[in-house]
């Protein structure tokens, strides 16, 4: 019967192929619209997790806090208020799992005939740790490094390519500042950070090597940066309090005294960043779901046409023996069938654009199965709301009246 | 032995703006197993809406009506409809068939309905079409062949389902009188093996072929006797 009907369904939708093609269009668009959305919205969700995890997770930045000399105000870090021993007494608070002080500082870089001007970042060896990144080849910094003050780098893959040409650069020397160094390890490789940065493009160096041979500091021991990180997300809470805590006693504030210091969660930034991604999404697909409700009403219009066109063959049917059901079924099954199929070509459509999307403008899509199962179960549904009046209409049709319509 | 149809008294009346319109004033009919009746009658006499009250595809307003024994009343759009489908087949002036099928998909659209499997329904329709001497043309659709083969298709379909009755509301309205007579050749060699049939008509040359007349006027049973000199095309 099922069969029967659905032969019968598509034999309808043939007879009129223009007008069959042209309703499909509606859900074409509609779908497609949808799956588009959600592959890209989904694409720039999955970007920004993989941006702010390369940061490292569950992780803290603080930084120094800003100097204020006759009205100009100098920027974070310009005061020398966070030292390496509040590195230290951060380290040993509850939930904390590494801590790193960073000092940042542009140089040239020279090796051979090459020279290259990077971000040379003076840290401890926790820092690999706190950043979540590997050591691809070479050695990790340790302990005695950082104490010793060696004189070793760590280059990205893309410093090392600029300076050496090649990646496979260990034990190589090269210059900074005048000061030979010798190159320890090459690190994993990063991507672009959430500001379009390659962070492949650094080399880092031992935090009291940084300050000895590179960035003289006119504050003895104060440092512009910290990185810490939390043992897990579930004590990110109440660690950002011990911190904020630890800091005020450290720094000897009173209560009435404003923080000397930026502590920022970079879990809430990524949970703002995947907020904003997310209502981005929503938006856009609220967009697409009108032309869906459109083709659908398309669908609505096309379905009554026909029934009003195949009164007699309705009539035909009733007389012969057709209860309400079977006359329901058959149109509500053509009106899904015309629905289903546009969605396809839709998903078909939704999905191409987006590669194409992809393509052109380099950003990362996502052709997610749920989007593709969902699209589909929708066009479905669309079938089922838009053609069962029409259908329900076709089957309440007095036989008589039906049988002898002209 | 049951009769395949008895009413008594039916009364059909129909709600119209200008008032109610009685056009079945009280009709007493009765059709045996194996009868061949004509219904003849001016438009207007109430035939038609007789007809489909015997077709279960209207109801009585007052009256009764018995199919096979069985009342005809208060009964659902769904039985009425499993009414239609076992036991009562209908033939067309128009012959109703469906365009984008073909004849073997037409004659199997009872079989459908009466929710007979399908290699079954295609195997009983092709029976059917080669009785009516449409073998050949199975696979064609109704544009494709002619009046009178689409008229013999069309009953073709209503034997489908063994019905114990066969209505035909004017089926040689659109044929030309060599096919007309075709097809009432088939009517009667039907009628031969014991079917029950009613044919509407205005030709005498049609209704002449049938055992029975039975005259309408006015909304009543006028006249209703055995036709004496029957005519066999």
């Amino acid at each position: 019967m099922f069969w029967a009907m659905l032969l019968e369904a598509i034999r309808a939708i043939a007879a009129n192929r223009m007008r069959s093609f042209l309703t499909m269009l509606g859900m074409v668009i509609g779908v497609g619209a949808v799956v588009l959305m959600l592959a890209v919205g989904e694409g720039t969700r999955v970007t920004i997790k993989k941006q702010v995890d390369a940061l490292g997770t569950n992780v803290f930045i603080i930084l120094a806090g800003f100097q204020s000399t006759s009205g100009a105000r100098t920027g974070s870090g310009s005061s020398p208020t966070l030292t390496v021993n509040d590195a230290q007494a951060l380290s040993e608070l509850e939930g904390v799992n590494a801590v790193s002080p960073v000092a940042n500082n542009y140089l040239q870089l020279v090796a051979g005939g090459q020279n290259w001007n990077t971000m040379v970042m003076g840290v401890n060896q926790e820092f690999f740790t706190v950043r979540s990144w590997e050591v691809e080849l070479g050695r990790p910094m340790d302990e005695l490094d950082v104490q010793g003050a060696s004189r070793s780098v760590w280059l990205g893959q893309s410093t090392a390519k600029e300076l050496f040409g090649n990646i496979d650069v260990v034990g190589r020397s090269m210059r900074l500042k005048n000061v030979p160094f010798t190159v320890e390890g090459i690190l994993a490789s990063k991507g672009q950070s959430l500001d379009g940065r390659d962070q492949d493009d650094t080399a880092i160096v031992p935090l009291t090597t940084s300050l000895r041979y590179l960035a003289g500091n006119q504050f003895r021991g104060s440092i512009r940066m910290l990185m810490l990180q939390a043992k897990s997300a579930e004590v990110m809470a109440t660690l950002e309090q011990d911190i904020r805590q630890l800091l005020r006693d450290r720094h000897h504030l009173t209560p009435d005294q404003d923080d000397d210091f930026f502590l920022n969660n970079l879990s809430a930034v990524m949970a703002s960043a995947e907020a904003t991604a997310k209502a981005m999404t929503l938006l856009l697909g609220a967009i697409a779901s009108v032309s869906l409700a459109v083709g659908g009403i398309g669908i609505m219009n096309i379905m009554l046409v026909s029934v009003t066109e195949r009164t007699r063959e309705i009539g035909v049917r009733l007389a012969i023996g057709a209860r309400r059901m079977d006359i329901l079924t058959q149109f509500i099954l053509e009106a899904i069938l015309v629905s289903l199929t546009g969605g396809l070509l839709g998903l078909i459509l939704g999905g191409g654009g987006a590669l194409l999307v992809q393509a052109v403008w380099r950003t990362s899509v996502v052709i997610s199965p749920t989007s593709m199962v969902l699209s589909f179960s929708v066009s479905a549904g669309i079938g089922l709301f838009f053609g069962f009046y029409p259908a329900w209409k076709a089957a309440r049709q007095n036989p008589i009246e039906a049988l002898y319509f002209q | 032995m049951t009769s395949v149809i008895e009413t008594k008294d039916l009364k059909k009346t129909y709600r119209t703006g200008a008032g109610d319109l009685e056009v079945l004033h009280g009709v007493n009919f009765t059709l045996q197993v194996g009868e061949f009746v004509a219904i003849m009658g001016p438009s207007g006499s109430g035939k038609s809406t007789f007809m489909n009250i015997l077709g279960c595809l209207d109801a009585p307003t007052a009256g009764s009506y018995r199919l096979l024994g069985e009342a005809v009343k208060d009964l659902s759009p769904d039985q009425l409809a499993y009414h239609r489908n076992r036991y009562i087949g209908f033939v067309f002036q128009g012959f109703n068939l469906l365009p984008r099928a073909d004849l073997l998909e037409n004659v199997a659209l009872p079989l459908l309905y009466a929710k007979v499997p399908g290699p079954q329904r295609k195997k009983k329709a092709m029976e059917l079409l080669d009785r009516v001497g449409l073998a050949p043309w199975a696979k064609h659709r109704p544009n494709q062949v002619s009046g009178g083969q689409q008229q013999r298709a069309a009953i073709a379909r209503s034997l489908a389902v063994n019905p114990s009755l066969i209505l035909a509301d004017e089926p040689t309205g659109n044929l030309d009188s060599q096919t007309s007579d075709e097809i009432m050749k088939l009517f009667i060699e039907l009628n031969d093996q014991g079917l029950s049939l009613i044919v509407v008509t205005h030709e005498p040359d049609v209704a002449a072929c049938a055992r029975r007349l039975a005259k309408f006027h006015d909304g009543l049973l006028v006249e209703d006797s055995p036709v004496s000199d029957r005519r066999r095309p």
